[in-house]
């Protein structure tokens, strides 16, 4: 039995989901129903943050918000904080620094580093691992992970190019 | 679907619809719904509730909204009336787990393992509970009467949690298998009341519904140095977590054996003790 038609905003765009389903999560909705895959499904019980997003600014698991229950809030994906065929400055120093491996973790990571930046320009390292003691990732074993935060936030402090 | 965006408007939908689902951070109830293990007629989310949200201070307590989340426990104002929940917070799984885990949704799904309920236990918070037809008050342990059972019934909320802001320290402490991301395997929340001159212990993971270590606390309550402040002898904390550890009856599950969680408690009484009044 679908449920009536709602609709989200999603990285400034207002979509109209009809014929969803009661239970389903955003994280479902974003990648089936909006082809927006960048949000990463890997546990769907909040233990790995690979479907990160921010949900009027704070940093959530998609995963486990029901969609049809984020109607009015802002949602901001990992294809949403940089224009098209562009990368954030997280995303470049993700890069430059080699923090990607199979990539999987990667667009939660992201999130949850651009949330960490936007408060504190200079965190220290227990703060850079608090941050993303939501978001596991299989493959760096996180040096890589935590250099790609300081150089973004050295960038955000003007004090590097990227 | 209703958003309720008011406590009246939560109450009508509840009553209109009795079997719906109370949604609030959603962090226990959708991954029984991912997994399938719960099927979705009709949600009532509260988390946008206003009145659910807030907190204030009444007097020598403080009034504390059913969906504020672990986030907003931390915040400092609050998180100085009431240290023992805000640690409790801090320790609850990651950010993003954080931002949207509610008080009301710990206590609602009656967990042992849930970090709020030996804290909540130690204060001996009441609880206020509301439905369309009324209100009525109830002390955690009548509320949760099992393993994630609780005597809410059908149309009816968890609004408020009333706790007493003490004067003295407060500690919470948890063992688990790492820092972040962890349900507890033992827990356990010590606070110190210097005016009643009591110490209260409340423990987590190690009982079927909420604990207290009531012989522990009259003993060490008899043994400090109230007026002194001198710490207590070794001998008088030893006999103090034989105690807590007498008061327990764990059991063994996937996450540690009765005989580990017996250990550990203890270990946690201890520092708890040390941390708040002292070692001699
Ligand atoms: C990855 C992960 C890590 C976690 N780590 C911890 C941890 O370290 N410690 C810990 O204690 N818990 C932990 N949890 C469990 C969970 O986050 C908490 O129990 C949380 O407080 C649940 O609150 P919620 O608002 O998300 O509840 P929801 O999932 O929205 O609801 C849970 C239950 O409570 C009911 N409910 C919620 N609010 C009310 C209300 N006001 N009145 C009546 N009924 C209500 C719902 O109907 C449902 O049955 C973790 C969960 C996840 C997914
Ligand atoms: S898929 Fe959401 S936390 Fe793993
Ligand atoms: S790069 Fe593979 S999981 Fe992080």
């Amino acid at each position: 039995m679908s449920i009536d038609p709602y609709a989200l905003t999603v990285n400034g765009r207002e979509h109209e989901i009809s014929e969803g389903w009661p239970g389903e999560s955003l994280l479902w909705v974003l990648r089936e129903r909006l082809g927006l895959p960048g949000s990463k499904n890997a546990c769907e019980e909040g233990e790995c943050g690979s479907c990160s997003v921010r949900l009027d600014g704070e940093i959530v698991c998609s995963c486990l918000v029901l969609a049809a229950s984020a109607v009015g809030q802002e949602i901001t994906t990992v294809e949403g904080i940089a224009p098209d065929g562009t990368l954030s400055d997280v995303q470049q120093a993700f890069v430059d620094a080699g923090a990607v491996q199979c990539g999987f973790c990667t667009p939660g990571l992201v999130m949850a580093i651009d949330v960490l930046l936007d408060s504190d320009t200079d965190p220290d390292d227990l703060t850079v691992r608090e941050a993303i003691s939501g978001n596991l990732c299989r493959c760096t074993g996180y040096g890589r992970v935590i250099e790609a935060v300081n150089l973004a936030a050295a960038f955000r402090r003007g004090e590097t190019d990227l | 679907m209703t958003i309720a965006t008011s406590l009246e408007d939560a109450c009508c939908a509840l009553a209109s619809h009795p079997d719906a689902l109370v949604l609030a951070g959603g962090t226990d109830l959708m991954v029984a719904v991912n997994r399938g293990d719960l099927p979705v007629h009709h949600v009532v989310a509260i988390g946008r509730v206003p009145e659910l949200r807030g907190w204030r201070r009444e007097g020598d307590h403080v009034r504390l909204g059913a969906a504020l989340t672990y986030t907003d426990l931390l915040q400092p104002d609050l998180a100085v009336l009431q240290p023992a929940l805000a640690q409790a917070a801090r320790s609850v799984g990651s950010p993003q787990i954080r931002n949207t885990g509610t008080l009301g949704g710990n206590v609602a799904t009656g967990s042992p393992a849930g970090d709020t309920i030996p804290v909540l236990a130690a204060l001996d918070a009441v609880l206020e509970l509301r439905s369309a037809s009324g209100t009525r008050e109830m002390r955690l342990d009548e509320f949760v009467t099992g393993v994630k059972r609780t005597a809410l019934e059908g149309g009816e909320l968890i609004e408020a949690i009333r706790v007493p802001v003490l004067d003295g320290p407060q500690e919470f402490c948890k063992v688990g298998t790492r820092n972040a991301m962890v349900i507890s395997v033992v827990s356990l929340a010590l606070v110190v009341d210097r005016s009643g001159r009591t110490v209260r212990v409340g423990l987590g993971s190690v009982a079927a519904s909420p604990l207290r270590a009531t012989e522990a606390e009259a003993y060490i309550g008899g043994h400090l140095d109230w007026d002194g402040g001198r710490p207590p002898s070794a001998e008088v904390v030893d006999r103090f977590t034989e105690l807590v550890v007498g008061a327990t009856s764990p059991i063994d599950d996937h996450r540690g054996s009765a005989r580990y969680r017996r250990h550990a408690v203890g270990v946690l009484a201890g520092r708890a003790l040390a941390r708040a009044v002292g070692a001699a």
